[in-house]
């Protein structure tokens, strides 16, 4: 095979002058952490309030949660990822798109929010499952506590779904945090941006790929691990 | 906002869209979803096989490629698949993949891992004494795959293999990291030459939405029909 | 099997045998391209006007037109009647490792020939000259590398472009945030839209893609630059010196002929697709060397 192979090439300096190749990497590592973290943040809440709009009596409510989930989840990410960084600041005032333009790492807020949204629309569609998976006395049974409708959610409904859905919720966040690396064609300086920079500078492709891919399975295990722990944590008793 | 906007630049590049970028787009999705149920089957009957070891090795190929994000697998395949090529047929030199091939291969092994869990589940969901009849009547483990089990779990899963599809003809657009022309790269293309990208990305939008859209509500419908005959 | 039946049979593994057996003389991508009758160039999207997408999406270019001079000659050189030429496309990031793994034979475009990735692949003679810098909006008055400060810039992927601009960052400690684009159409995008201040490149891509925007006047491209005028060459596999002699052969013979300055006036002196911009930029002093002497070196300092 006519490749010079170089496993040292992780302990020379990279040309950005900000330390070696390794460092480079776990900078990217940071960057894919935080952003899946706040677009996690921005998911779980938009996913959960309109996971919800999909289950109340209100059929105006169920049409908004619908349209949001068909809307999302029917355009390829990276097509949302352009809308989001391309579009959106030409159609918005002028004033606010060159705003949005000149924000200090742009492509960091704009993947959180594009991934927010995005997973938000799958998150939706696990809390539906989970609040329909439950048995109908449970929303009657609050009824006839006198709990008010946003009273049975919030203190009946979604803390069972949520245990229920804890699995789908666990793979819909790894997913979450495999799509940052879309966000490398915004600009963002995530793992798999920074292995490709790596890549490009040093010329060593094969032990670049290959650090980035150990670095991704070791956080699925780590992600699915601290899953496993929460799952136990939050079972109910006796079920 | 919307006075300043160029339709024309569509109308004058469709054919470049849709001719060259939807067709690579679609063939890529056809094929890929073909080799990947295939693929996926075979995985899946590995790891439910019971025998030693294959278990084992498909359940580390799933979770392996299911921990990876697709955009690092596409550049990992493009540049690798040459060299695989050349390991497995013995070549003197990496054996010569296009774009398109590579491209191909790429989303058939990762989207394998996608529909071998879909699979699976469709194989778990037929009672095990319809294998332990197959067997008892006479029946080959192939046999009783082939024609009592494979066609029930894959009529029960279609619609979900189905989905998993929509979900692929909208992963392709990330070969765009390569520059190859599939329909979004079509799309950027233009946009990029014309300097039109708010015209260009928003029309490649509406067209993956709809197509998205009416294939999922077909099927839904799918589903529907599937769920009355059981 | 009767023997009437199986004659064509026997001529055609003759024939076959035949083939290969002059073809086991050859090695390297020479030997593929015979046995295999196609030769791959890689091109691509935006290094106009070296290689870039005409109005029917083809690439064209001058640094096409080099590569279908190295295709003619090889086809010579092999003695066939036909050579298939495919086409692939390729980006600054992935043109080195599709080089190395037998994708793309001939990489045409606009990639800089140096030290560090000559130990990765070869080039053949040097096409053109060019410094690095930077195009920024008038508007912004940024005209020195030294005004970028603390802005956010861009520049390609992949490119030595990117690499020097890091280390000028780091060696001055000036803040730039440095966004990585795929490809230089863009890059040039970020620019136009605001989203960078300045995009980092070789000043003749600058000018191209400038003269070809919307508004060719808005823009001005720095008065320094981070380099010497570093060579440009098309790329092929390392270590494959019979492909590279073809190659050198047939590039030097081109530079050294009459016909090299009408090509070279095609594409820098006349309106070029897509949109017959002139960018008028007559050849430099150091090219017209570099073409009467042909040389494949990596040193700045050589031209």
């Amino acid at each position: 095979m006519n490749y010079n192979w170089n496993w040292g090439i992780f302990f020379e300096a990279s040309p950005e002058g900000t330390g070696t190749y390794a460092d480079m990497l776990l900078s990217g590592l940071m960057w894919t952490i935080l952003t899946a973290l706040c677009a996690w943040v921005v998911a779980f809440a938009v996913g959960s309030v309109v996971g919800v709009l999909r289950t109340l009596p209100s059929r105006a409510a169920q049409a908004v949660g619908n349209a949001y989930v068909e809307l999302f989840r029917n355009i390829p990410l990276l097509v949302q990822m352009f809308l989001w960084y391309f579009v959106l600041p030409e159609v918005l005032p002028e004033s606010w798109g060159t705003w949005l333009k000149q924000l200090p790492d742009a492509p960091f807020y704009t993947a959180v929010v594009c991934l927010g949204f995005f997973t938000a629309s799958r998150v939706a569609e696990q809390v539906r499952a989970g609040i329909q998976a439950l048995p109908r006395g449970q929303r009657m049974a609050g009824t006839a506590l006198g709990l008010t409708t946003a009273q049975t959610y919030r203190y009946v409904l979604l803390p069972n779904a949520y245990r229920i859905i804890l699995p789908p919720l666990t793979s819909e966040f790894l997913n979450n945090l495999k799509n940052t690396s879309v966000a490398l064609t915004i600009g963002l300086l995530e793992l798999t941006a920074r292995a490709r920079a790596m890549q490009e500078f040093s010329f060593q492709v094969f032990e670049a790929f290959t650090a980035a891919t150990i670095i991704y399975i070791i956080i699925n295990l780590l992600v699915v691990t601290v899953a496993g722990v929460i799952e136990r944590r939050v079972a109910v008793p006796g079920r | 906002m919307f006075s300043n906007f160029d339709f024309g630049v569509i109308l004058n590049s469709w054919r470049y869209l849709f001719l060259d970028g939807m067709t690579f787009t679609l063939t890529l999705t056809a094929l890929a979803a073909v080799g990947g149920v295939i693929l996926g089957t075979l995985i899946a009957m590995m790891r439910l096989s019971g025998l030693p070891v294959l278990p084992q090795i498909a359940k580390v190929y799933v979770n392996f490629m299911r921990s990876l994000p697709l955009v690092l697998v596409i550049f990992w395949f493009y540049f690798l698949v040459p060299y695989i090529g050349q390991w497995i047929i013995g070549a003197e030199r990496p054996i010569q993949v296009g774009a398109f091939s590579s491209s191909l291969i790429t989303f058939t092994l990762f989207e394998a891992a996608y529909f071998s869990e879909i699979m699976r589940a469709g194989i778990q969901s037929i009672p095990k004494g319809q294998g332990a009849a197959a067997s008892a009547l006479g029946l080959t483990y192939w046999q009783s795959m082939g024609s009592v089990i494979l066609p029930q779990a894959f009529r029960n899963m279609l619609p979900v293999l189905l989905t998993q599809t929509i979900v692929l003809f909208q992963d392709t657009s990330l070969v765009y990291v390569l520059s190859i022309t599939d329909f979004l790269g079509a799309a950027s293309k233009i946009a990029q030459r014309d300097g039109r990208l708010v015209e260009m990305y928003l029309f490649a939008a509406v067209v993956y939405f709809t197509v998205c859209f009416i294939a999922s509500l077909l099927v839904r419908r799918l589903q529907r029909r599937v769920a009355i005959i059981r | 099997m009767r023997l009437r039946s199986l004659l064509p049979v026997l001529l055609a593994g003759l024939a076959a045998s035949a083939g290969t057996a002059s073809a086991q003389d050859l090695t390297g991508t020479l030997k593929k391209i015979k046995e295999t009758g196609q030769i791959t160039l890689g091109y691509r999207d935006s290094s106009v006007p070296f290689s870039y997408l005409d109005n029917n999406q083809k690439p064209v270019g001058f640094a096409m037109d080099i590569c279908y001079k190295i295709v003619d000659a090889v086809k010579a050189d092999l003695k066939l009647d036909k050579l298939e030429v495919k086409l692939n496309p390729v980006t600054s990031a992935t043109r080195i490792p599709l080089i190395a793994n037998g994708t793309v034979d001939l990489e045409c475009g606009s990639t800089t020939n140096n030290v560090e990735r000559q130990k990765q692949v070869a080039f053949t003679n040097t096409h053109f000259l060019t410094a690095n810098r930077f195009v920024a909006k008038k508007s912004s008055g940024l005209t020195k590398f030294e005004d970028l400060k603390g802005k956010t810039v861009v520049s390609t992927s992949g490119t030595t472009n990117i690499k020097q601009i890091n280390e000028y960052n780091a060696e001055k400690k000036l803040g730039i945030t440095i966004l990585p684009a795929k490809d230089h159409a863009e890059a040039f995008l970020m620019v136009e839209t605001g989203r960078a201040a300045a995009f980092v490149m070789d000043d003749v891509l600058l000018a191209s893609l400038a003269a070809s925007s919307k508004d060719p006047g808005a823009y001005a491209i720095s008065t320094d630059a981070l380099s010497k005028p570093e060579p440009y060459g098309i790329m092929l596999r390392k270590d494959d010196a019979p492909f590279k002699k073809v190659a050198d052969a047939a590039t030097a013979a081109f530079y050294k002929s009459p016909e090299s300055k009408v090509v070279y006036d095609k594409w820098f002196m006349k309106p070029i697709p897509p949109r017959d911009i002139n960018l008028n930029l007559p050849m430099s002093e150091a090219l017209q060397h570099a073409f009467a002497k042909p040389s494949d070196s990596p040193d700045p300092a050589a031209y």
